[in-house]
């Protein structure tokens, strides 16, 4: 029984990572229905930047608040410079120049920084928590994870329903033609769009890493399976992506625990095409409009 | 891409029915005329495997004078050149993406090296049924996705591509784990002892990699080839003109599994073992990246890419080497080419290698497989 | 928003020619929207008015001529631009964005306003349109057809323009939400004295209010005069109009 309630507590603990990447994803998407395939690697870059700065000042908190500002001023980067050219144009073009950007960055990441594993700093303690006697699954540092998401998806949800600028935002993504007509600056609207969804990413790279160790390819995975968190839940929906978070990061946990730790992609691919079989837009989406 | 469920829709009027029609009419263009040879006109697949076969000869002289090494790259471009063939063309004119392939191609170099351990089949058997288990598995996952469009196709192929292999570490026992298989084919017997083995390896997986050509440039030219490119251009009017959407979708992955299948096979055997970190993620992103640079839909740009592919990221990790930089940088170079690549090519040249050939060249010959390159999904 | 402007802007197009691609749709229009008045833009499907609004607003770009807004050009402007500049273009098929409720569609177009008039605009525009202000908290996609008609003429109001654009307001509509909307027409350019460009299938009706009308076809200007003499023309009405 401990042993369930411990990897209810650490997949809770895991999923929310998981959110948070399905989050900046659908924030993307929405805003510029682009799937952005190199959110993961995003993150993975400002997390060598932060390692960067606490090894050079020893402050780690420094290296958080860079690591977001990073991830700020790479969103908006490759959104003006790389995404606006594909922007209204066939979607695949979309597809494949985000692919580009992931492994371009990791290359880039190798180059730079060598592709050897390095430890990463955590927050907060990673010693196992307990409750008296009782050993739980969880540390500070997974209490530390949770507050966080749930903080920065609470501000960003707050952020977008009673500011201008989440209005703006708002609108920019159900009818940025509309938008225009109304004085919105869509262009800078994208631009933000892509910053504050670089900033959350960066926040999820900070917290997964240090579990994870910090090379070019260390947030593909948590990158696919946040992925699959935000397909599951529906592109369309930041609540649906929280709930795919959720349910991926139980079910990785049950499955890696009961089973081997090996199948936690498997058990990725049979969720979602489960899901998308039942539901081919993701389960919290409406039905959508025909074009005929 | 559309993000609409297939099928035809009820309540459409025969007026849009008959709209649709000819629209779908429209986009797929009549097969060109028959080629003449003189005053005898040559059918398109006599003309086809009249190319391949005079480019086998080419290739079987010029693996003698290029030397071992050289042969040992052109076998492994001709596995290549036949798994990025099937995915251009799904991509290409199917309009489906897929960052899923180098899964397939796992599944026909692992069912080969089972074939081969375990009932000691000849080459030829080995390929059929590695391919038809590659097939096999692509047609079960088309139909699971046949409802898939877009990124929800995208992210299920790639989760695909990142699990499947997973596979073998579950089944350690039977598809050997992180070691893998081994698969060491040797030079048959009526060669002589003293062909190389590099030039057999080029000699088998140029041999496969001309038929598997020749047998997609006739399907691209087929009713099929049509069908695909109508429902790439729109896929609602296709609909309401009567194609089995859902059926052409799968065919084009049975399709595109198959070759990678095929290709998978022929990595085997130039490599000699089948594991895990062969058919990584990495490998379904080369396959797109070689696709991409050499035009998508373009069989031809399959070649290009795949040469690409092969040839220059160990001629740029040896360049960063030789320069000074350590291995655990330089490795990373090819990588970064690879993402300039695809963001470049997409964004500037859309059209790829192939199509920048055609259009330097002028050489707009009207063939159906660059018909709708300019117009949709590549520019 | 609703006290008489003594700033009432002018229009004036000057010989514009735009179009999509290959094809030219508007070949060389001038056409002069006095301050204060409601100009009717008339003619056949394809004739053009649709074009002309999108290349006032920005959306397309003239290829030739200016467009000049109380002697301003404004021609090949972003639409956001123009939008900030004072021309609001309320767009054929309403555009109302369903995702968001009235309210906040309203304050999207009060955003283009100083914060501290905001508030204020707000409780006028609920003031003068009631239904809107009774469902204020509804997601927008619920509104009747009538509804949304009035919702995105009052977002448009709601950013204080100084000319407005109507594209065929009175699209699918039923006959009394019509004869509604365009008594609010009038009533824009009689009390706030707004200069408005009125687009419309529907010439009878807006020759009614309308001060001038002109008479696309093909691109062209074929007929510009006063709304009464234009109604008045039998010929001219019958061969372009259709009544």
């Amino acid at each position: 029984m401990t042993e369930f309630l411990n990897f209810t507590l650490e997949g809770l603990s895991a999923g929310m990572i998981y959110a948070a990447i399905g989050l900046s994803l659908v924030l993307i998407w929405r805003g510029t229905r682009v799937l952005n395939y190199a959110q993961g690697a995003m993150a993975m870059f400002t997390s060598y930047l932060a390692l960067l700065v606490i090894n050079a000042t020893g402050s780690y908190w420094l290296g958080f608040a860079v690591a977001l500002a990073g991830g700020l001023v790479i969103g908006a980067v490759v959104e003006r410079v790389v995404i606006r050219q594909v922007t209204g144009k066939p979607p695949l073009n979309a597809v494949i120049v985000s692919i580009g950007l992931l492994i371009g960055l990791e290359g880039l990441a190798g180059l730079l920084f060598s592709s050897n594993n390095r430890s990463f700093p955590p927050a907060y303690s990673v010693n196992g928590l307990s409750i008296g006697s009782v050993a739980l699954g969880i540390t500070w540092n997974d209490v530390f994870t949770a507050v966080a998401v749930l903080a920065a998806a609470g501000v960003f949800a707050a952020v977008f329903r009673y500011t201008s600028v989440g209005l703006r935002l708002r609108a920019t993504a159900f009818s940025p033609a509309v938008a225009r007509l109304l004085g919105v600056r869509v262009g800078r609207m994208l631009t933000l769009g892509w910053a504050l969804a670089g900033l959350l990413g960066a926040l999820a790279g900070m917290l997964v890493t240090p579990s994870t160790f910090l090379s070019p390819n260390s947030m593909d995975g948590v990158f696919v399976l946040g992925f699959t968190a935000a397909v599951i839940g529906g592109l369309e929906s930041p609540g649906g992506a929280v709930a795919g978070g959720l349910v991926i990061g139980l079910a990785v946990t049950y499955a890696t625990g009961y089973l081997n730790s090996q199948v936690d992609n498997l058990v990725g691919l049979a969720a979602l095409l489960l899901v998308l079989m039942l539901r081919p837009n993701g389960l919290f989406s409406s039905a959508p409009a025909r074009r005929v | 891409m559309s993000t609409s469920p297939p099928g035809p829709y009820p309540g459409s009027s025969p007026d849009e029915q008959s709209r649709a029609a000819a629209l779908v009419k429209e986009s797929a263009p009549p097969a060109p005329p028959a080629r003449k040879l003189g005053p005898f006109p040559v059918p398109t697949l006599a003309r086809h495997l009249g190319i391949a076969v005079l480019a086998a000869v080419v290739l079987a002289v010029a693996s003698a004078m290029i030397g071992d090494y050289r042969d040992y790259e052109l076998a492994e471009i001709a596995a290549f050149v036949v798994a990025v063939a099937g995915l251009t063309v799904l991509i290409g004119l199917s309009g489906q993406i897929s960052i899923g392939n180098g899964a397939f191609m796992a599944v026909g170099g692992y069912t080969a090296a089972l074939a081969f351990l375990h009932l000691q089949w000849p080459l030829a058997a080995i390929l059929l049924a590695a391919t038809a288990a590659a097939a096999l598995a692509g047609a079960i996952f088309g139909v699971a996705a046949a409802r898939l469009r877009g990124p929800y196709l995208a992210g299920a192929t790639l989760m695909l591509a990142v699990a499947l292999p997973a596979l073998s570490t579950q089944f350690q026992s039977v598809l050997g784990g992180d070691q893998g298989l081994g698969f060491y084919i040797n030079v048959p017997g009526f060669l002589g002892a003293s062909f190389s083995l590099s030039r057999w390896q080029a000699w088998f997986n140029c041999a496969v990699a001309l038929l598997v050509l020749v047998l997609l440039a006739n399907l691209t030219r087929s009713r099929v080839g049509r069908n695909w490119r109508a429902l790439r251009d729109d896929e609602v009017a296709a609909a309401l003109a009567g194609l089995n959407v859902a059926r052409l979708q799968t065919v084009a992955f049975i399709v595109s599994a198959s070759c990678a299948g095929a290709g998978g096979v022929l990595l085997a055997v130039w490599i000699g073992t089948v594991s895990t970190s062969l058919f990584a993620l990495g490998l379904s992103i080369q396959l797109l990246t070689a696709a991409v640079l050499g035009g998508l839909g373009s069989l031809v740009g399959a070649i290009w890419g795949s040469a690409i592919l092969v040839i220059v990221p160990t001629f740029l990790a040896n360049f960063a080497t030789s320069h000074g930089m350590t291995q655990a940088k330089s490795s990373s170079v090819p990588i970064l080419a690879y993402g300039v690549v695809l963001i470049v090519v997409m964004v500037a040249f859309p059209g790829g290698i192939q199509g920048g050939l055609i259009r330097f060249f002028n050489l707009r010959r009207r063939r159906p497989a660059d018909y709708h390159q300019e117009e949709r999904g590549t520019t | 928003m609703s006290e008489p402007r003594s700033d009432s802007a002018t229009l004036v197009i000057e010989d514009v020619a735009a179009g999509y691609g290959a094809v030219q749709v508007l070949k060389g229009v001038s056409v002069t929207a006095p301050a204060g008045t409601i100009t009717a833009v008339l003619g056949a499907n394809g004739a053009g008015k649709t074009t002309l609004l999108r290349a006032i607003d920005g959306s397309v770009r003239p290829r030739r001529g200016r467009i000049l807004l109380s002697g301003t050009n404004v021609a090949g402007r972003r639409p956001e631009d123009v939008a900030r500049a004072g021309i609001a273009h309320v767009p054929e098929g309403q555009g109302v964005i369903t995702e968001l409720t009235v309210a906040e569609n309203l304050q999207l177009g009060l955003l283009l306003r100083p914060r501290a008039d905001r508030k204020p605009a707000l409780e006028e525009i609920y003031q003068r349109f009631a239904i809107l202000a009774d469902r204020r908290n509804q997601a927008a996609g619920t509104l009747s057809g009538g509804e949304r008609q009035m919702l995105v003429i009052a977002r448009a109001l709601a950013t204080a323009p100084r000319i407005l654009l109507l594209d065929e307001p009175s699209l699918g509509l039923a006959p009394k939400v019509v004869s509604t909307v365009l008594e609010l027409i009038r009533g824009l350019r009689d009390e706030a004295r707004l200069t408005i460009v009125l687009v419309e299938q529907n010439a009878r009706s807006a020759l009614a209010i309308a001060n001038t009308g002109i008479v696309l076809n093909l691109g062209t200007v074929v007929a510009s005069a006063p709304a009464a003499a234009l109604a008045a023309d039998d010929a001219l009405r019958r061969h372009y109009l259709g009544f």
